[in-house]
């Protein structure tokens, strides 16, 4: 696995589609540092950013890789290779990419302005982790989905529609849910309900860590004593990470039954 | 008339003269603050050398003047009030009060002053005093460059800094109050000044007027209390040149007005605070020229407002700039500066050729249900809140700017 | 040695293999035959692990295949069409192989056997046909395996690459291997097959040496035989097209 994980994390990291993801991330975080003094402000920033682009690319990423590097897969199948280790490692190389991209372009104009040395450096950590988790989730999910279609457009519009599901239908349902039923106490409902989510987790892990949740009286004050409590974050860490193990399974279990 | 202020002013002279100084140190015949007091004839000054006087209790029914030479500590020990005056005139400067006690069925004080018409308390320190400076029936009274400080933690066992009640004419100022439930706590005071004091870290309010009218205070700073400004059942009220910093929490505000009617809001800095100014019921209101920059709401208008006027204002980089209830009948809100406006200025006089909505859709659905702000920065709600941009439907038809401003206004108050 | 039970396999509607049961015991060199569509290819992909049977039981050497995977190192396999990465080069194609599949020096021999030098250095999407399929003998051949299936592995070559093929496969042959060849060059199984077999509508419609085949069809060559065998009992045959109906000959036809 791990063989293939690094074939395909160094062709991928050769490709020009990962310059330019990992140069917008640059360019885009240099700029708002540049712009504004104010780490927390480029924090929150990079926050609306992160959470947009990390799932979609992810997500687009992930389709378009698993239909291109078909050949590849095909000469590897036909390899003594288990397949399990073929398609895990193809999806973590993936990932991995990404992910680097994410670090590489986020991470080296903050620690250029020192972010280490701040305040900040909390958030920032919180802002990179949550990055990642939300890479690898979204990278299984389009990989999964790419692998159960041998329609490339079904495959590509498919894994779109998830995204869009969770980026934003799910949190349209929610609204309307929350003022639906707006006379009853909805914190704890609307805690599970975020939880659940993990683009809507990751938001909220940040959002109370760049003390917004002030904005939210109440429901800012249940939800930072859940997330604030040691069982509060480890709910909030396996959830993410079950988002990540699920779909990684499908791969898994799908791989062993598919035709090439 | 003339001869009458003639007269005062050679009684005035002619204090000095008649006045002995009644010196109190630790080592001296007279080694208490009380028998000092006890000994002295009033108009005299009873001079406290430094030292510590473990001392509570201590009654004054006489004009005096107290100075403390090298800071002289007056501990309570926890046992009870310090100083209680009952007289027309007192004047106190330079001691440091310490360890009152805190009281959950009296309000013991640090210096109690009743029924005076002519007092000043001066650059004293005061440490966990409970109720620090305590001001009943009184006027004319001056209470400067003291330094109170305590460490409250809850609002049921703690006291305010500095307490009035029935006063008026009072000028305070140059205080430094932290750690107390309020800062400055009036009630029923009129016609008074309150002016470059620094409120910090109270756990309710910085300053909080009740029932207070035609008072004004300007230059002074707020910094995370847990409001900064209450202002209740006042009319009248000039507020200028304040800063309202940091004054961040669940239930904060940087000026909260309730009940409150005529008044002026100029020239003042809400910076980082929950809700810059939230408002309810309030009439009459002139806010103008101040600066709202990176509050949560900067301004929140509750139910029963009406004939405000919202103008010349910069409002930068709120998370909300505006959430309007209800939207009232006769709020004014124009030309002021919104970095979030994105029109045009095609004519280029300043003033943006499309009339701006400040309230996002997404404050309207904040405002009616709470819970909504979990999506705060959710994609769906940057979509939502660009449909309702380019559509309106739900956000109130009268909140609106007719002539908002190109770019910021000068700055205004302190920096 | 391979042990094919039962085989059914379905795309779909599609039901391409039918209950295959074969038996292979090197060594030995069996073109495998079948019209397009016959199931050759899904077959082959199956004894690889690369298609997953509906029912049926694979055996090699002994073993089923089912969830394994290390008997794939006695199998040296050419695929179809030669589908490799566009963006690397044919140097680093071969070194990746070796990574994944272990060190050999066959290699070098091979890349000057079929002319490859000029090329190694050139990426893969760059290159003619014929010359990928030559990356694709050599990626096969340079493992020793006592199994090779060679999917249509003249596709493409030129006439000395062709001869040279050909050498190798009877090389291998000589060794004691099983070689396995699906082709739609008959003169190919003339030249080197000693068994046919011969897939038709999912099943095996015909085992036996090339003189049985010809016997038994009645052709002077493989070719006319296969197309006797089509004609008798394939979708050529009267049969089929009575009960087909509506498959007419063209009239244009019958004038001539």
């Amino acid at each position: 696995m791990f063989k293939i994980f690094k074939y395909s994390f160094f062709d991928l990291i050769r490709s020009r589609w990962t310059y330019i993801y990992a140069g917008f991330y640059f360019l885009f975080t240099l700029g708002m540092l540049m712009l504004s003094s104010d780490l927390s402000k480029v924090v929150i920033s990079s926050m609306n950013v992160v959470l947009i682009l990390c799932p979609l690319i992810a997500t687009m990423f992930g389709v378009m890789y698993y239909y291109n590097s078909r050949e590849f897969t095909e000469l590897l199948l036909s390899q003594p290779i288990k397949r399990t280790s073929i398609f895990t490692g193809q999806f973590l190389g993936l990932a991995t990419s990404l992910s680097v991209s994410l670090l590489v372009g986020a991470g080296i104009p903050f620690l250029m302005f020192g972010v280490f040395g701040s305040d900040q450096a909390g958030n920032f950590l919180v802002l990179l982790f949550n990055g990642v988790v939300l890479s690898f989730i979204f990278a299984a999910i389009s990989f999964f989905i790419a692998l159960k279609n041998e329609d490339k457009i079904k495959g590509f519009g498919l894994a779109i529609l998830v995204w869009l599901l969770l980026a934003v239908v799910y949190d349209g349902l929610l609204l309307l849910g929350l003022s639906w039923f707006r006379d009853y106490p909805l914190e704890k409902a609307s805690l599970i309900a975020s939880v659940l989510n993990p683009i809507d987790l990751s938001r909220v892990m940040l959002l109370l860590k760049l003390d917004i949740s002030a904005l939210m009286s109440l429901t800012g004050a249940v939800y930072r004593k859940f997330l604030g409590s040691g069982v509060g974050m480890a709910i909030s860490v396996a959830v993410l990470l079950i988002w990540t193990i699920i779909p990684t399974l499908g791969i898994r279990r799908v791989c062993l039954r598919r035709d090439f | 008339m003339k001869n009458n202020i003639l007269i005062a002013a050679l009684l005035f002279a002619a204090f000095p003269l008649l006045s002995n100084t009644l010196v109190v140190c630790p080592d001296c015949p007279v080694n208490t603050i009380a028998k000092g007091i006890a000994l002295a004839n009033p108009c005299d000054t009873v001079l406290v050398q430094s030292g510590t006087y473990y001392e509570n209790n201590i009654e004054i029914n006489k004009d005096l003047t107290l100075i403390g030479e090298g800071m002289p500590v007056v501990d309570g020990k926890e046992q009870g009030e310090i100083f209680t005056v009952e007289n027309k005139y007192f004047y106190i400067e330079g001691f440091r009060i310490q360890n009152v006690g805190r009281s959950y069925v009296e309000d013991r004080a640090g210096i109690r002053i009743r029924k005076s018409t002519q007092f000043t308390i001066r650059n004293n320190e005061f440490d966990e005093a409970f109720f620090a400076i305590y001001l009943q029936n009184s006027s004319k009274g001056l209470i400067e460059g003291n330094h109170i400080s305590a460490h409250s933690l809850e609002e049921a066992n703690s006291g305010n800094a500095i307490h009035a009640w029935y006063c008026s004419y009072l000028e305070i100022a140059n205080n430094v109050v932290k750690g107390n439930r309020d800062g400055i706590y009036l009630e029923f005071v009129d016609n008074s000044l309150i002016h470059n004091n620094l409120s910090q870290d109270n756990i309710r309010y910085g300053l909080h007027f009740m029932f207070s009218d035609d008072d004004s205070y300007y230059d002074n700073e707020f910094v995370d209390n847990g409001a900064g400004v209450a202002v209740m059942y006042s009319k009248n009220i000039v507020m200028q040149r304040n800063v309202f910093r940091d004054n961040w929490g669940a239930a904060s505000y940087g000026l909260l007005l309730k009940d409150i009617f005529d008044s002026e809001i100029f020239h003042n800095r809400f910076n980082q605070n929950t809700v810059g100014i939230f408002m309810e019921t309030s009439n009459r209101l002139k806010i103008q020229q101040n600066e709202f920059s990176e509050n949560g709401w900067a301004v929140k208008m509750s139910g029963g407002n009406q004939t405000n006027i919202l103008s010349k204002n910069n409002f930068l980089h709120n998370t909300f700039n505006l959430s309007v209830h209800s939207a009232g009948t006769d709020n004014v809100f124009s030309s002021n500066y919104w970095s979030d406006y994105a029109g045009y200025d095609l004519d280029k006089d300043g003033v943006g050729d499309v009339p701006h909505r400040p309230m996002k859709l997404f404050s309207y659905v904040v405002s009616s249900t709470p819970e909504a702000m979990v999506l705060l920065r959710s994609l769906f709600i940057d979509l939502l809140n660009f449909s309702e941009k380019v559509s309106p439907i739900f956000t109130p038809e009268n909140v609106i700017d007719e002539t908002p401003l190109m770019t910021p206004l000068p700055v205004f108050g302190k920096v | 040695m391979i042990e094919i039970t039962g085989l059914h396999k379905s795309f779909g509607k599609n039901h391409v293999l039918k209950g295959v049961e074969l038996s292979l015991v090197p060594p030995g060199l069996i073109a495998i035959l079948g019209p397009n569509g016959s199931g050759k290819t899904t077959l082959i992909k199956s004894i690889l692990g690369m298609v997953i049977p509906d029912r049926g039981e694979i055996e090699v050497d002994g073993a089923s295949i089912k969830k394994a995977w290390e008997y794939r190192r006695q199998i040296s396999y050419l695929p179809q069409i030669a589908r490799f990465p566009e963006n690397i080069r044919v140097r680093e194609l071969i070194a990746m192989v070796k990574d994944l599949r272990g060190e050999t020096e066959m290699d070098v021999s091979l890349i000057s056997y079929f002319g490859l030098q000029p090329f190694l250095d050139k990426k893969l999407g760059n290159l003619s046909g014929g010359t990928r399929q030559k990356v694709n003998l050599v990626l096969c051949f340079m493992y020793d395996c006592p199994i090779v299936i060679l999917d249509e592995p003249t596709a493409g070559l030129d006439p000395v690459s062709l001869v040279r093929l050909k050498k190798l496969i009877k090389t291998k042959r000589e060794e004691g291997k099983l070689i396995l060849i699906t082709t739609h060059v008959m003169d190919l199984v003339e030249e080197l097959a000693e068994e046919v077999v011969y897939l038709l509508e999912g099943n095996i419609h015909f085992r036996g040496t090339v003189a049985e085949l010809k016997e038994k069809y009645q052709g002077r060559n493989v070719e006319e035989s296969i197309a006797a065998l089509l004609q008798k009992d394939g979708p050529f045959s009267l049969g089929a097209v009575a009960s087909n109906g509506h498959a007419k000959v063209p009239e244009t036809l019958l004038e001539n």
